[in-house]
């Protein structure tokens, strides 16, 4: 029953955002306030109906109704409880569930906190958000209906097991807020294209929502990046895979976008660059989620079965992308352009990080695509992999994070670069000293290496140089600087941090890439194998069988110094509802770096094979995205964002050109 | 999510028959053996989602292993190496495509992007000091001679 009224829900919604699809823009352009209020309403009335929808489906999940096709397909009466719930998501139906949720949960969020928004603005946003509800909605309702049901089934065929694991359970919700976050970027964008009129009152819209959605973002890429690293027990931390191109594509943009929305907000200058910009990143986030799920990017593909989901997919695609650059091209040359700038300022240090970042995403996304045009143009099969992307990719990075700290430093239309350049003299000098320090005491690895730990150094310490600056540091004595540092805008203190988070990511990928040990170890019970200055015993091995899979579990001392530090558990799991087996390794954190232990097997003689990884530093690559992400939220509190957009008094027409 | 399906067809391949069935392989001497690491990494492991011959188990990377090992051993050049391979699996097994006419587009894209960017901001700033120009002359012009005058 509830499962039926989950189906009922979904299609309400449906019903309620092709109204609000038309009605309030019509609203708009009529002037009626009373057609483009019933968007405030409506887009409430959507999150309640998915809500509901939702909630029927997680509810089918949390009480194993088998009777649900989605809930026999995906889900095990056995799983602990929360893999029963973030099953929900674990599939097709049920993400592309999910995904809407968090499209309607964004629009709502126009409609309530965007009662300072001219009323025209929001009317268009909010419709524009509702073309999005209703094309998914309709994607759901009729090639993927969650609500499908048949014969109860005594057992579910169980949850992939790779996928039994809380990295599911956080990982793609995070990764889908950051998608979804960049659909207001885009409603934004259109609304303001079919205004024909943008100011940098928009951009302070803009941004905070923006950042919210690169958080999400930026931690469901992170946290994506470590639950594969865990999980798949091989140690790979990044893998140029198609699927996690697509997911860093709009990462890139958007970032680009976050600086080019603050050259917009505080000069008044590259507005149809960022309206582009808004355009890409939200474009890029749709072929994130769909065209990898069209089957077109891969070949080997689980949801390539159904071909009429991949070609609905590519129509959604090339509606919404094709339309949406056919409107700028039209309606651009409408936007006007101010603000001007000399070359060396912080807007054009803003222009280079975009020019930068742009390109190396448009390099991501046709190393990405490459295989697939060059495979339909020749039907030759050709990889573009790993190798490729670190050599492009690589290259365009360095010149970023060489003018990074200089950006912060500049003025607004026109700076001193002399001036700042002996700013981060310290900076450079930190750098220096990393690097001899690093080819003193690092014996083997690439000549390259500790010249990358000195552009990370660089990057570390001169993300701090605006502070000092600002704070007068060591100058004015520590008492009056650290009350100044005190006293410092947020959104200061954030680009700092964001920066440095950079440069403390680069500086963990310099450190794994070189400097990594692997080697496998055959053990008889009592023997032992060393890997960089640690012991690992191999005591002995347990077989056991728990709820949905069974398991062959192996004890391990790892010593140092002849002193126990860890004991490690590697182990195989095998789950029958699926026959497969998965590797779960056992991770030991010694300051920043890992000893990472994974099971091969166990051989017959009751020998183990052990593959054993010293992953240095390895740890510096999630935190500093942990600092990028709390550098975010940090901004998000800067009394700028917070009171940004100026309210309009009561009882004034709101019809009129917004306030800039 | 998007990481889902990736991780699925990953473990598909990667447990299908040899699940990590790591034996100890016959390795060379410490240079060599670098050296023919630096190859694995270029190498697809061509049955597997994605994965250097560096990083698999697949029975197939591990031969592939074998044969380059071999190689290196005859004497022969890494570039001698890949075009052995080439010949025998198709460019397929390159993880780093080579650089040719065929490929144009996939190297040279990003250069072309950036000196792209470049004319297109120059051409930007030129009209932008044309638009300064031009709003400091006719009226405008006049009436800041006449404040200065003053």
């Amino acid at each position: 029953m509830i499962v039926e009224l989950g189906h009922m829900a979904l299609l309400i919604a449906f019903s309620l955002s092709v109204f609000q699809s038309i009605v309030p823009m019509w609203g708009a352009r009529t002037n009626s306030s009373k057609l483009m209020a019933t968007a405030d309403i409506s887009s409430l009335a959507i999150l309640g109906f998915i809500t509901l929808a939702f909630g029927a489906l997680m509810w089918a999940y949390a009480t194993s109704d088998f009777s649900v096709v989605n809930v026999w397909q995906n889900s095990h009466s056995q799983m602990p409880f929360l893999y029963k719930l973030s099953g929900t998501w674990g599939n097709h139906e049920g993400s592309m569930l999910l995904w809407v949720f968090i499209l309607a949960v964004f629009a709502a969020a126009v409609g309530v906190f965007g009662k300072n928004l001219p009323t025209t603005m929001r009317a268009n946003v909010l419709g524009v958000q509702a073309w999005l509800l209703t094309t998914f909605l309709f994607f759901i309702v009729l090639t993927s209906n969650p609500f499908a049901r048949q014969a109860p089934a005594l057992e579910g065929k169980d949850l992939n097991p790779i996928l039994q694991d809380i990295g599911l359970a956080i990982h793609p919700p995070m990764l889908y807020v950051g998608y979804v976050g960049f659909s207001i970027t885009f409603a934004f964008s259109i609304a303001a294209l079919i205004e024909g009129r943008i100011d940098s009152a928009w951009a302070r819209w803009v941004r905070p929502w923006s950042m919210v959605a690169w958080i999400f973002l930026t931690a469901g890429i992170a946290m994506g990046s470590y639950w594969a690293y865990y999980e798949l027990g091989w140690g790979g931390w990044w893998f140029w895979d198609p699927v996690e191109n697509a997911s860093f594509l709009p990462w890139l943009s958007g970032t680009a976008l976050l600086h080019s929305a603050l050259v917009m907000e505080k000069r008044d200058s590259l507005k149809i660059w960022t309206v582009l910009l808004a355009i890409i990143t939200f474009s890029l986030s749709l072929l994130g989620t769909f065209l990898v799920r069209s089957g077109v990017l891969t070949s080997v593909h689980t949801f390539a079965s159904d071909p009429a989901r991949g070609l609905f997919i590519l129509a959604i695609l090339s509606a919404f992308v094709g339309g949406a650059l056919f409107l700028f091209a039209f309606r651009a040359s409408r936007l006007e352009q101010g603000g001007l700038f000399a070359p060396i300022s912080r807007e054009g240090a803003l222009v280079l990080n975009n020019v930068l970042l742009s390109t190396s995403a448009a390099t991501v996304l046709i190393g990405t695509l490459f295989p697939v045009v060059y495979e339909a143009i020749t039907g030759a099969k050709i990889s573009v992999g790993a190798p490729f992307f670190n050599l492009t990719f690589g290259a365009l990075m360095i010149p970023l994070v060489l003018v990074m700290p200089f950006g912060p430093l500049l003025g607004w239309k026109r700076g001193d670069i002399i001036a700042v350049s002996q700013r981060l003299l310290f900076a450079l000098f930190a750098a220096i000293v990393v690097i001899i320090l690093a080819y003193g005491f690092l014996e083997r690895g690439p000549w390259i290496a500790p010249l990358m730990m000195g552009i990370s150094a660089w990057l570390i310490v001169g993300a701090f140089a605006e502070l000092l600056q600002r704070s007068g540091l060591p100058k004015v004595g520590l008492k009056t600087g650290f009350a100044r540092l005190a006293g410092l805008k947020r959104s200061i203190w954030a680009t700092a941090i964001a920066h440095a988070g950079v440069g403390v990511t680069m500086l963990g990928i310099v450190f794994v890439t070189a400097y990594e040990t692997e080697s496998v170890a055959i053990l008889k019970q009592g023997e032992k194998a060393n890997s960089a200055g640690y012991e690992i015993t191999f005591n002995g091995y347990q077989t056991r069988s728990v709820a949905n899979y069974s398991e062959e579990l192996v004890q391990l001392t790892i010593r140092k110094n002849g002193k126990i530090v860890r004991v490690g558990t590697p182990s195989k799991r095998f789950y029958p509802a699926r026959q497969m087996p998965t590797s779960e390794a056992s991770i030991n954190t010694f300051g920043f770096s890992q000893l990472y232990i994974a099971l091969g097997e166990v051989k017959p003689d009751n020998s183990v094979v052990l593959r054993i990884w010293w992953k240095p530093m390895i740890t510096l690559i999630w935190l500093g995205s942990v600092l990028m992400v709390f550098a975010g939220g940090l901004s998000l509190t800067d009394r700028r964002a917070r009171i940004g957009s100026p309210k309009l008094a009561k009882n004034r027409n709101l019809g009129a050109a917004p306030i800039g | 999510m998007a990481r889902l399906c990736f991780i699925w067809v990953l473990v598909l391949f990667l447990f299908s028959g040899s699940v990590l069935s790591a034996v100890a392989e016959q390795t060379l001497d410490s240079a060599a053996e670098d050296r023919a690491k630096l190859l694995f990494s270029e190498l697809r492991c061509v049955v597997c989602q994605n994965q250097s011959i560096r990083d698999s188990d697949a029975d197939v990377a591990k031969d592939l292993r074998i044969i380059v090992r071999e190689q290196i051993t005859a004497g022969k050049t890494d570039r001698e190496i890949r075009k052995f391979l080439v010949d025998r699996y198709g460019e397929f097994i390159l993880l780093k495509p080579v650089f040719a006419w065929h490929t144009f587009i996939l190297w040279a894209a990003p250069f072309l992007l950036i000196i792209l960017a470049g004319v297109l901001i120059f051409r930007a700033g030129r009209k932008q000091s044309q638009v300064v120009e031009a709003k400091l002359s006719g009226e405008e012009e006049k009436e800041v001679a006449r404040l200065l005058e003053r």
